[in-house]
């Protein structure tokens, strides 16, 4: 029954959503259309949450006579888990891809801002026919609801390597920055039509643009720690097609986040903005398809069903082609107001968007290259991780050696001698960095210039806090209590770029592994800690059974337990690993238990990882989000001032 | 007049970091790409010294540790069999008799010497050019 009122809820919410679509897109000032898209996009969220709702009921309910549940879910299984297997399958996630896009409607529909009602009420029209083409596919080609009849009596579980607190978080922040970029699309198309990209039009897409940004971002590093301590070998980064398929959009909002600063402060950029917005919801979609269509190799890769890649490839096909198509035809309408020099933060932030959107460019070929070869008869190639190392390091590097520059110009005209002056100590700081990485890691060149940018981002994020406290007069307490928030999370997301570096390239370039063969007792010397095994026991846990290895681990003088396991899910074949990780300020040690060595009785397999500054990766993500978040919060304040 | 020369300044900027972005590209697709093979066309598609991947089922009964430490197992498609020899760690889904995806370089009378080894995790994740490759040998034994 709930399965019913679930499918029903979800058909009722694609006829409002197509409604909402015609109505925002005919809406005038005449008649009350308006009024009626915005109680539309309302009615069609509290919709899909109650569709979603009935999905996570009969996932806690173990419902097996539903075909989705019975295919991922178990009774054995842990309520959280039970809950995150609603999204963590093809069919859950793609209504939870509607849900967050209908959603995202109603807030759009419940916030107007100074926009005219033209270009709010079309951006609203447009994203309900976005959540109409995500129901449609959902609901057709993958419906979440179907029944299986008979009804098996178990389910078959869901793969272990997903039984993980990461699922709870990973692909809801990520589908929340996917789905973020419609919004944004939405606003773009509006624009497009209306024939008018104003600074209040800017203001309106500014919030979206950060809040996709940010969930992207955190979503991305979730994903990328989970991998981290679950695959068992340190790995958190492989450039992998769905990997790439979440780094594109992530570039390219970026760019976008920073290009409608300048059309919002300056009115210009107006219709590279748009680009962008149209570009970002692109690689959204093409995201959602890499990950879903199964057409790439990857870790991630689930569904192998030819038609539903066709189906998402239309869906793709459908908004580039009225997106690309509209901005032909009407950009050139759209008024470029107040200039602005070769020197100036406009320009600065100009190189920013040209170099992000050049590496997505970069990205994107490298991913879909193995398919345009195979479709061309060239056989079956990948493209790994010494492409991309070798194309977009370097673009990246050129744009952070620009990046502390912007924020030192001021607006329309900038003076380049007096920022490089004010930068003097961090180019000083960078260049110790590079001499002292060049001779103690032994001329590794290409290592040492990536410390030395993420050094010289993090202390040009400083100087920029520092420039911005001298400014004014009054105690430095007082100054420091009010600097503005946007000086601070402009500041820290940039140290944090700097910190994520840093981390980055040590532990690419520095990290040391070795395998052992221990029996209770043994000890290993390796990077600096005494490692001794304790003993295998076998342990119990709620749906699996493991062997736990505890080990003691020594350095100067300070011992220290750590435990690694061995997991046996009695439905999957394979054991999955669970790391013991002990994080200092040097790096994490990282120990992973093997299996049993078969001509050495009591021996047990142990790979020792050391990963150097690796802490730095996540936490300069999460700093990057936190400023991110701030930024949000700085808008959120300016907007209640303002009404 | 400084503003035409500026902005001919800018495009020339631009144009010459989009002629490095494509070069990078170009060099690297040209380079770095890996062609995937099954043990059978091993020796008539990979040349001596070329980085290929190397995909099929490891045989069941071969993996065994050289005196030096490396692991060798023998990889099959049904129709021929490689040996192969792979100095690191091997990864967690690795198991004998399950897909396999070995990326190194394969010299004509010696062993593939892997320089990375991806497996997936049951028959259900196969890696898909290994699914191909049986499935194109009639070797295919799911649905």
């Amino acid at each position: 029954m709930i399965a019913e009122i679930g499918a029903f809820a979800a058909a009722l919410a694609l006829v409002l959503s197509l409604a909402q679509g015609a109505m925002g897109l005919t809406a005038s000032h005449r008649d009350s259309r308006a009024a009626a898209t915005a109680a539309m996009a309302q009615a069609a969220a509290a919709l899909c949450v109650l569709a979603f709702a009935c999905l996570i009921a009969v996932f806690v309910q173990s419902d097996f006579s539903v075909a989705v549940v019975a295919a991922n879910s178990h009774v054995d299984k842990p309520l959280m888990y039970k809950i995150a297997g609603a999204w963590g399958n093809h069919e859950g996630s793609m209504l939870l891809w509607c849900t967050v896009s209908a959603l995202f409607g109603a807030i759009l529909a419940s916030t107007r801002g100074g926009q005219s009602l033209g270009l709010w009420s079309r951006s609203v029209g447009v994203q309900g026919l976005v959540t109409a083409g995500a129901l449609i596919y959902t609901l057709f080609m993958s419906p979440p609801f179907a029944r299986l009849d008979p009804a098996p009596m178990m389910g078959a579980g869901l793969n272990p390597l997903l039984q993980d607190p990461a699922l709870v978080a990973h692909p809801p922040l990520l589908y929340l920055g996917y789905v973020g970029l419609s919004v944004p699309f939405s606003l773009a198309i509006a624009a497009l039509i209306e024939g008018k990209a104003d600074q209040a039009w800017a203001r309106a897409l500014r919030p979206w643009t950060l809040a996709a940004w940010t969930f992207l971002t955190v979503g991305i590093g979730v994903g990328s720690y989970w991998a981290y301590y679950e695959l068992g070998w340190g790995g958190w980064w492989f450039w992998d097609p769905v990997e790439n398929a979440s780094f594109m959009p992530w570039l390219v909002a970026a760019a976008l986040v920073h290009s409608a600063i300048v059309t919002e402060r300056r009115g210009s950029l107006a219709g590279w903005t748009i680009l962008l917005a149209i570009m970002g919801f692109g690689l959204a979609i093409l995201g959602t398809f890499l990950v879903r269509s199964g057409v790439l190799t990857s870790v991630h890769a689930f569904a192998v069903d030819p038609t539903r890649g066709i189906a998402m490839l239309a869906l793709l096909l459908i908004a580039m082609g009225a997106g690309f198509g509209l901005y032909a035809w009407r950009a050139p309408k759209l008024a470029q107001p107040s200039g602005f020099a070769a020197v100036s933060r406009e320009s600065m932030l100009v190189w920013n968007n040209f170099g992000l959107a050049v590496a997505a460019g970069v990205v994107l070929i490298g991913t879909l290259y193995p398919l345009i070869v195979e479709a061309a008869g060239g056989g079956l190639i990948s493209v790994g991780p010494p492409f991309f190392n070798s194309t977009v390091a370097p673009l990246i590097g050129v744009l952070f050696l620009l990046l502390p520059l912007g924020p030192m110009l001021t607006w329309r005209v900038g003076d380049m001698r007096a920022a490089l002056l004010r930068l003097a100590p961090a180019a000083a700081l960078a260049v110790a960095t590079l001499l002292g990485a060049l001779a103690l890691s032994g001329w590794r060149v290409a290592p040492a210039i990536g410390l030395a940018l993420g050094v010289w981002l993090i202390a040009g994020g400083l100087i920029y806090l520092w420039v911005r406290l001298q400014r004014g007069e009054g105690r430095f307490g007082a100054k420091l209590a009010l600097l503005p928030l946007a000086v601070w999370s402009m500041s820290l997301a940039h140290v944090g770029a700097g910190v994520l570096t840093v981390g980055a390239i040590a532990e690419t370039a520095f990290r040391s592994e070795r395998a052992a063969e221990m029996a209770p007792g043994d000890g290993v010397d390796f990077a600096g800690w005494r490692v001794t095994l304790l003993d295998v026991v076998g342990a119990e846990g709620p749906n699996y059974s493991a062997n736990r290895a505890n080990f003691r681990i020594e350095r100067r003088g300070a011992a220290f337990p750590l435990s690694a396991e061995r997991r046996f899910y009695p439905t999957s074949p394979m054991p999955t690993t669970e790391v013991g990780i002990r994080s200092g300020l040097d790096g994490d040690l990282y120990l992973a238990l093997g299996d049993a060595v078969r001509d050495r009785p009591g021996a047990w397999s142990v790979r020792l990882y050391h990963n150097p500054l690796v802490h730095l990766i996540f936490i300069g993500a999460l700093m990057m989000a936190a400023g991110g978040v701030l930024s949000l919060i700085a808008l959120a304040r300016r907007r209640r001032m303002k009404l | 007049m400084r503003r035409r020369d500026q902005r001919l300044m800018t495009i020339a900027a631009a144009g010459a970091v989009l002629v490095l972005a494509a070069t990078l590209t170009f060099v690297g697709l040209r380079d770095s790409v890996t062609f995937f093979v099954a043990p059978s066309e091993l020796a008539e598609k990979a040349q001596a010294g070329q980085r290929v991947r190397l995909g099929g089922l490891v045989v069941e009964g071969t993996l065994r540790r050289d005196s030096d430490g490396a692991m060798r197992f023998a990889v099959t498609d049904g129709a021929a069999q490689v040996d192969v020899r792979y100095a690191g760690l091997l990864p967690d889904l690795f198991r004998e008799g399950q897909g396999v995806v070995a990326e190194g370089v394969w010299t004509p009378g010696g062993a593939f010497e892997a320089e990375r080894v991806l497996a997936k995790h049951d028959e259900t994740y196969m890696p898909r050019e290994v699914a191909e490759a049986i499935k194109e040998r009639g070797e295919w034994k799911g649905q």
